[in-house]
């Protein structure tokens, strides 16, 4: 049935779909198997050497995954049978099969996969229920509040923020609400450009389907194969091109949420209003407290008429930075625009896929040549930022034209649209990677920040040190793999994301090291005049820092909310608060 | 590493690193080759030097200080020009000018004075090497203990030999006067700071945005001095915080990972200003630094003054020391150019480490027999029998060693030799005669010499010797406050010694290095020293002398007694003195001359109390204590006297009442 169909092409253990995942051959080359991205089917021969020298490790030493699931290690479901029995009579679909509540106990952080990878299976849900609409979700949730049923509502289960893990210290029945039977769109308004769409829809397929029509929503977070609507409402998603489309809070025009109250809804679509503060805002960042976001009217614009990718090169980090911050400050940011450090310019160049002609190696073998010889480039400082354009074709050149010169104020070269399209391309098989290293004794994981440009260089610079720094002082044998890259220009600061991974042959408990790291890490952020988070979420790994990131009373007034919307903890996952 | 500012419980137990001897090298080649040498040194992060016109464009443009300049402009009225210029000259009067030719110059120079001064100039070179990682780690700021002009020329000096990158000096304006000198040092790598500027709003930009613009860009490891300016008694002084604000701020901003503050202990057999401190501290004015001044110094170059020692200490790194204790997060929402009072917390960290800091020097200090022979001969006015000495000093070496003071006695060599070798080497100031030894002052006044004159001469002798006996204070501070509290309680309950001592304590914390809020801490330290060397025993509630413990409480006592007269002394003074509005400048002079009539008469031995710096910290403990209360009339400060409260205070300190208790501290 499709209530299993996502859960049958993906990994129950590892990011995406069950057919593409990177692996070493028998020859030790890297390659990147099945078809669905542009680097299916690739060799990748600098992989392993990066991969060897980055983290110390060898392609001898293996950590494969537990094969299959241990249906007998899952927990029996604890059932309210009542609550079951008018479930069905409803018509609401409902499985307590153990694969598909182990599917929907975790999210992607690094502690969860780790963990699932072990064959360990931690407190899971004891039912999966999917509503097919709307009322269905209204049915679910008075019925949840008769039986006092804790409701946990799953998207696209990309959480990084251990927001989808159960409660350890929840006693009720647990049920996971799976939206993703609730994926259609419902009408699109050409006259206003607005979409209204069933909350449970994945990303790609919405865009797909407003594509159809000529128009997209533009919203494109780097989840959005796999994430929901309803996920990023809940979450206050960010997307790489929000330079033109906003981001998700600036994209949303109306949102229905069922709560155990009742539905929460405003009453018309007028695109601003001056009604108190914006109830949109109670919902949009909720995480799944208050209730499930059922349906959402979204901006659409008229598809784009011409994209052109770029790439620029820096002689380091520092000029990369003030030439985004420059950028911004002139307001003519692309519609995306990132800078990545050096040491992910290197990680960029190991993904390189075998080059098919002389031609084009010999072209290479020129540019880099260029770059590092003739503009005394150093390439161990070196970095580059990838750029998107998108609009129409005579505008867009225009505005490459005013980026690159910019770009030259600070030392920056156009260095091609190929390596601009592969920096995007990689965005998409670089949460693929983290199993290829969990395959050889290397962990790692992403997280992100949002800081006044100000303070950008210093928070790279503190935080990647601390990295380091804790890592060594662990016990990490090897130094870690330590980077970052700015993802996103605003007028008053920029978004950081930062990847870290370490070689953890030798520690005895490398998750434990690994989450203090991670804890030292974000301490860091804070510390330097960065956000709690720019758009993955509190959930529950980020929970202890709330009241410090929103003052007492901030976190009094949400918890006001919360108990005003949800006085018995219906939709009990425990996060943010 | 924040452990590294909590000496173990047992001091004694501090692993030392070896010292070599740096000028043996430098006898066997040639000096010339040595100030011509390729100088490559590393760098912080590697980065590229940068020029000095480079690093004077980054300060005068930084968003701090073009934000001060807004200010004072909008303040004063003045055109923004005209006060960017002022910044520029006060940058230019300030920075320095560090240039290769002129430290090739003095690693010439100094190679043939430092082999002529000394017999051997021994530094740890593990230290220089953990100093070398250092530095290219993380911006590094030396903390050199100040006790001659001979110590920065000496640390850049050593840095060049070792080839470290070359530090930046805080030096005093004082320097400046000495025109061709001043300019050397300039090129040589120090920047002069005014010695007070405390309402200048631009001065203070100007100059906190150029220390900190080199921190930042680790252009060069920054030294200065924590005390301030040389100690003239031997002793540490209490620390100045302003500068190591400074430095440290850069950390709580996020402006960089870590900051690492190197203690480094220097010192000399033989000081090379020793007498010139005597009389400094006796009221002959200190001479105005010229240069034609150091040039008739050249006599100085044909005395022996022995052995020096450099030790460089841990780094101490900053993020360690803020760890869990300030929060930099409350930078966070005002742009960190305007300048910000640290939070209180900072404000607490900083002096703190400022203490310990001075503490990690003291305790790294190289000390010498000779100190030890001069603390007995302090004791014994009368002179001693050389065997007795001899006797006495190897049993207060044991002692300083079980109280784990760094002793540098060779082992190898007989009791006799090693005090003999002290005593030759300070024949200035301690004589043998007919097997008696004594320390060379006058006994009868010399020719057309007044009464006066031979009380100042012979003060001179026992300030000289004493700054010897001060170097190892440090080692006896905490054991002998007890030693006296335990004479003075009225039993020999824990917390009767404990508030006599905590009085003492109180009553000193300007003389000696005490680490504000440690008393409790000290005084545990103190009973244990003292019960580890078998002077005390302890049970739950009491503390006694025990059985053989007289020797060693008498000699801790007798270490403290000129202090604690000298405290008597001015106390007394302040009680008669009927000058209702005494001018705090006033001061010194009256006092010493009080004191001097007391000796005049017979009825005062302690030559120490005429020393200044015992008058000022004796001054501030009482202000501290209420005792007398600074009034500011103008632009004078005049003191008002509590005498009742001075009165009480000098009987307390001569035990004849019993202890009140001047301060709550819990025990």
């Amino acid at each position: 049935s499709s209530h299993f169909f996502r859960q049958d092409i993906m990994k129950w253990n590892g990011w995406g779909y069950s057919d593409s995942r990177f692996l070493f051959n028998k020859k030790g080359q890297g390659e990147f198997t099945g078809k669905r991205y542009r680097l299916s089917g690739m060799i990748l021969p600098s992989l392993k050497d990066w991969f060897e020298a980055t983290f110390g490790t060898s392609l001898q030493h293996k950590t494969p995954a537990t094969p299959t699931l241990n249906v007998s290690a899952v927990p029996p479901p604890n059932l309210v049978e009542p609550f079951v029995e008018e479930l069905k009579v409803a018509g609401v679909a409902a499985s307590h099969d153990p694969e598909g509540r182990v599917f929907r106990s975790h999210g992607h952080c690094l502690h969860e996969i780790f963990a699932l990878r072990e064959g360990r299976i931690g407190r899971v849900p004891d039912l999966v229920v999917w509503p097919n609409c709307h009322n269905d979700v209204v049915k679910i949730v008075e019925l949840a509040c008769k039986y006092n049923v804790c409701l946990m509502p799953y998207g696209g289960g990309t959480s990084v923020s251990s927001a989808l893990e159960c409660p350890l210290e929840e006693t009720r029945s647990v049920v996971s609400l799976d939206t993703s039977q609730m994926n259609r769109i419902l009408w699109i308004d050409e006259k206003n450009l607005t979409v209204h769409v069933e909350a449970g829809i994945i990303g790609q397929d919405l865009e797909r389907q407003l594509n159809e029509s000529g128009y997209c929503t533009g919203h494109e977070p780097d989840s959005m194969e796999f994430s929901s609507l309803g996920g990023w409402v809940a979450t206050r998603a960010s997307g790489m091109k929000k330079n033109i489309y906003g981001n998700i809070e600036d994209l949303v025009v109306h949102i229905k949420m069922v709560t155990p109250r009742g539905v929460i809804e405003k009453s018309c679509q007028g695109p601003r209003m001056s009604t108190g503060p914006d109830i949109h805002h109670f919902i949009m960042g909720s995480e799944g407290t208050l209730g499930v976001v059922t349906e959402v009217t979204m901006k659409i614009r008229p598809l784009p008429e011409y994209q052109k990718y770029g790439s620029i090169v820096f002689p380091n980090f520092q000029q990369g930075v003030s030439c985004l911050r420059e950028v911004a400050r002139q307001r003519c940011a692309p519609a995306s625009i990132r800078l990545m450090d050096n040491e992910q310019f290197q990680f960029g160049h190991a993904l390189k896929p075998q080059v098919s002609s002389i031609f084009t190696s010999f072209l290479d073998g020129l540019k880099k040549f260029y770059i590092t010889k003739f503009k005394g480039f150093e390439p161990h400082h070196l970095c580059v930022a990838t750029l998107l354009f998108e609009g129409d074709r005579e505008k867009v050149l225009q505005h490459e034209k005013q980026v690159y010169d910019i770009a030259a104020k600070f030392g920056g070269l156009a260095a091609g649209e190929d390596n601009g399209q592969r920096g995007y391309m990689l965005t998409f098989v670089i949460a693929y990677l983290r199993d290829l290293g969990m395959d050889y004794y290397v962990i790692g994981e992403s997280f992100e920040t949002s800081v006044p440009w100000d303070r950008v260089l210093d928070l790279c610079r503190n935080v990647k040190e601390r990295i380091v720094r804790e890592c060594k002082e662990r016990g990490v044998q090897f130094p870690p793999f330590s980077t970052c890259r700015v993802t996103q220009t605003y007028d008053a600061g920029a978004c950081v994301y930062f990847y870290f991974a370490f070689n953890y042959r030798g520690l005895a408990d490398p998750l434990h090291v690994y989450e203090r790291v991670e804890h030292e890490a974000r301490e860091e952020i804070l510390a330097n005049g960065g956000s709690l988070s720019h758009h993955h979420g509190v959930g529950k790994l980020r929970k202890e820092w709330m009241r410090e990131a929103v003052s007492t009373v901030g976190l009094g007034m949400l918890q006001s909310v919360k108990e005003y919307v949800d006085p018995n903890n219906i939709f009990g996952n425990r996060n943010l608060l | 590493m924040a452990s590294v500012l909590y000496s173990p419980r047992d001091p004694g137990l501090k692993k030392r690193d070896e010292l070599e001897d740096m000028l043996e090298e430098r006898r066997r080649s040639s000096d010339a080759r040595h100030a011509l040498r390729c100088y490559a040194p590393a760098v912080y992060k590697g980065l590229a030097p940068r020029e000095v016109s480079a690093l004077r464009g980054a300060v005068l443009q930084s968003d701090a200080l073009q934000h001060v300049i807004g200010q004072v402009s909008a303040e004063c009225g003045e055109r923004r020009e005209l006060v960017q210029e002022e910044a520029a000259h006060l940058l230019d009067e300030m920075a320095h000018r560090l240039r290769l030719g002129t430290v090739r110059f003095f690693a010439y120079v100094l190679s043939k004075v430092f082999k002529t001064l000394f017999r051997s100039v021994r530094v740890n070179e593990e230290g220089v090497q953990r100093l070398q990682q250092a530095i290219q780690d993380h911006p590094v700021v030396l903390l050199p203990s100040h006790r001659s002009y001979m110590d920065f020329l000496m640390m850049s000096y050593i840095l060049y030999t070792y080839d470290l990158a070359l530090p930046v000096i805080a030096a005093g304006m004082d320097f400046m006067s000495m025109k061709v000198v001043g300019e050397m040092l300039r090129m040589s790598g120090a920047f002069f700071i005014r010695r007070s500027f405390g309402g200048d709003k631009l001065y203070w930009a100007v100059f906190s945005e150029y220390v900190k613009t080199m921190l930042r860009t680790g252009y060069a490891p920054i030294e200065f001095f924590l005390e301030g300016t040389r100690s003239r008694t031997g002793k540490s002084l209490t620390p100045k915080t302003g500068l190591l604000n400074i430095v440290m701020e850069p950390f709580f901003k996020g402006e960089v990972f870590d900051i690492h503050l190197v203690p480094v202990s220097i010192s000399y057999d033989r000081i090379l200003e020793e007498s010139l401190y005597a009389r400094e501290l006796l009221g002959v004015p200190k001479p105005k630094e010229t240069t034609s001044g150091l040039l008739k110094a050249r006599q100085i170059l044909r005395e022996d003054y022995g052995v020096m020692h450099v030790y460089f200490g841990h780094p101490v790194s900053v993020r360690s020391l803020a760890q869990g204790r300030v929060k930099r997060s409350q930078y966070n929402l005002v742009p960190r150019h305007i300048p910000q009072r640290p939070c209180l917390a900072a404000q607490a960290l900083v002096g703190e480490a400022a203490f310990r800091l001075v503490r990690l020097q003291e305790q790294a200090m190289v000390l010498r027999p000779w100190t030890l022979v001069a603390t007995l001969l302090l004791q014994n006015p009368d002179g001693m029998d050389l065997p007795v000495l001899e006797e006495q000093a190897a049993w207060l070496r044991r002692l300083a060693l079980s109280f784990g003071a760094f002793l540098d006695w060779p082992d190898c060599k007989p009791c006799r030799e090693v005090v003999g070798a002290g005593l030759a080497l300070h024949k200035n100031l301690a004589r043998v005669s007919g097997g008696r030894v004594r320390l060379a002052v006058a006994e009868t006044p010399g020719v057309g010499q007044t009464a006066e004159e031979l009380a100042f001469d012979r003060a001179v002798g026992v300030l000289s010797c004493a700054s010897y006996r001060n170097q190892i204070l440090h080692v006896f501070i905490r054991p002998a406050l007890l030693s006296v509290a335990l004479r003075t309680a009225n039993s020999s309950r824990k917390d009767e010694v404990y508030t006599c001592f905590n009085f003492l304590w109180t009553v000193f914390s300007n003389e000696f290095i005490l680490c504000p809020g440690a008393s409790v801490q000290d005084f545990e330290e103190a009973c244990y020293l003292l019960g580890k060397c078998c002077a005390v025993q302890e049970s739950q509630q009491d503390i006694v002398m025990s059985e053989g413990g007289h020797a060693t409480l008498a000699f801790l006592r007798a270490l403290l007694d000129p202090f604690l007269q000298g405290y008597q002394v001015v106390c007394q003074y302040l009680c008669k003195e009927t000058e209702e509005n005494l001018r705090e400048n006033k001061f010194v002079p009256a006092a010493r001359n009080f004191a001097l009539q007391l000796i005049l008469a017979g009825t005062l031995k302690c030559y120490e109390a005429l020393s200044s710096d015992l008058q000022k910290n004796a001054l501030a403990a009482l202000v501290q204590l209420e005792a007398v209360t600074k009034v500011k009339v103008g632009d004078q400060v005049t003191l008002k006297v509590n005498r009742r409260a001075a009165s009480s205070l000098e009987d307390m300190l001569g035990g004849r009442i019993p202890t009140q208790k001047p301060v709550h501290a819990r025990l």
